[in-house]
């Protein structure tokens, strides 16, 4: 309970939602966290290595 | 029964075709192509992995109902589960189509690969929405009082009526996921087939 109520007192989910303006775009801060996530994990993708390159057998 | 006669009947013929485009070796492969050892080719096995964790969590919801779900503590950690599942497969998924999008994946005849998972990224967004209008609680009638407007601008109110919570649970359990899985197995089988997409080499010309 008292986890729940921590958590409850750093993530309030039962205000309005903020949101975020610009021109005609209209989008929660939620969702563009979202966003920026995927981006970041996409880049991240491209450049880290991957475990196990280096000596891997290929195929014909 | 002559040879001939065995070889004119559809289940041979099925078989011969289906044993020559993808024979046990290229169905389950031992290896993949060194460019395939990279960090952006596992969003695709991501999202199916969500993709299983969603349908096993929406068939407990399915047995137990939604006074369970709404109500008991085991119901509401099943309902989450369900949720993050779906918002790790729309993440993993969208990943995989920029992935996919910057290679061109539809280069080499695999046209189909590409445009299957377009559908079922489409009928996922379908399901997901129908998934928000069958909640049975205040956010899912927030939601629908919404779309209707937005549903009944485009014509097909008359068909797909969001208020109807009945008719929106079925095409969320019933119709919805069934298209989705069929073309995630078609989208599959058509990677295997044509094999994943190898990178742009450099100074080649793309063939079209």
């Amino acid at each position: 309970m008292a986890l729940f109520n921590l958590s409850a007192a750093l993530l309030p989910l039962n205000t309005l939602g903020r949101y975020l303006h610009w021109h005609f775009i209209e989008l929660s801060v939620a969702n563009f966290i979202v966003i920026v996530l995927m981006i970041v994990t996409f880049v991240a993708a491209l450049l880290l290595p991957f475990p196990g390159r280096r000596g891997r057998k290929e195929s014909p | 029964m002559s040879t001939t006669e065995i070889d004119r009947q559809w289940t041979t013929r099925l078989r011969k075709r289906v044993a020559g485009k993808l024979p046990p070796e290229k169905l389950l492969p031992d290896t993949q192509p060194t460019y395939v050892s990279s960090w952006i080719y596992v969003f695709g096995v991501t999202t199916m992995a969500a993709l299983i964790v969603v349908i096993a969590t929406g068939c407990v919801l399915a047995i137990r109902g939604p006074q369970w779900w709404h109500t008991s503590s085991v119901g509401l950690f099943v309902n989450s589960t369900h949720l993050w599942s779906v918002e790790i497969f729309f993440f993993a998924m969208v990943v995989h189509l920029w992935g996919k999008y910057f290679m061109a994946a539809w280069r080499g005849g695999r046209a189909m690969t590409w445009m299957t998972g377009v559908v079922t990224f489409l009928t996922s967004i379908a399901a997901a929405f129908t998934g928000y209008a069958s909640q049975s609680n205040f956010d899912s009638q927030w939601i629908t009082t919404q779309a209707k407007d937005g549903i009944n601008a485009t014509g097909a109110g008359a068909y797909f009526n969001v208020l109807n919570l009945g008719q929106m649970l079925m095409w969320h359990i019933v119709l919805l996921p069934l298209v989705a899985v069929l073309l995630t197995m078609i989208h599959v089988l058509l990677v295997r087939v044509k094999g994943v997409v190898p990178p742009f080499e450099v100074g080649a010309e793309v063939r079209r």
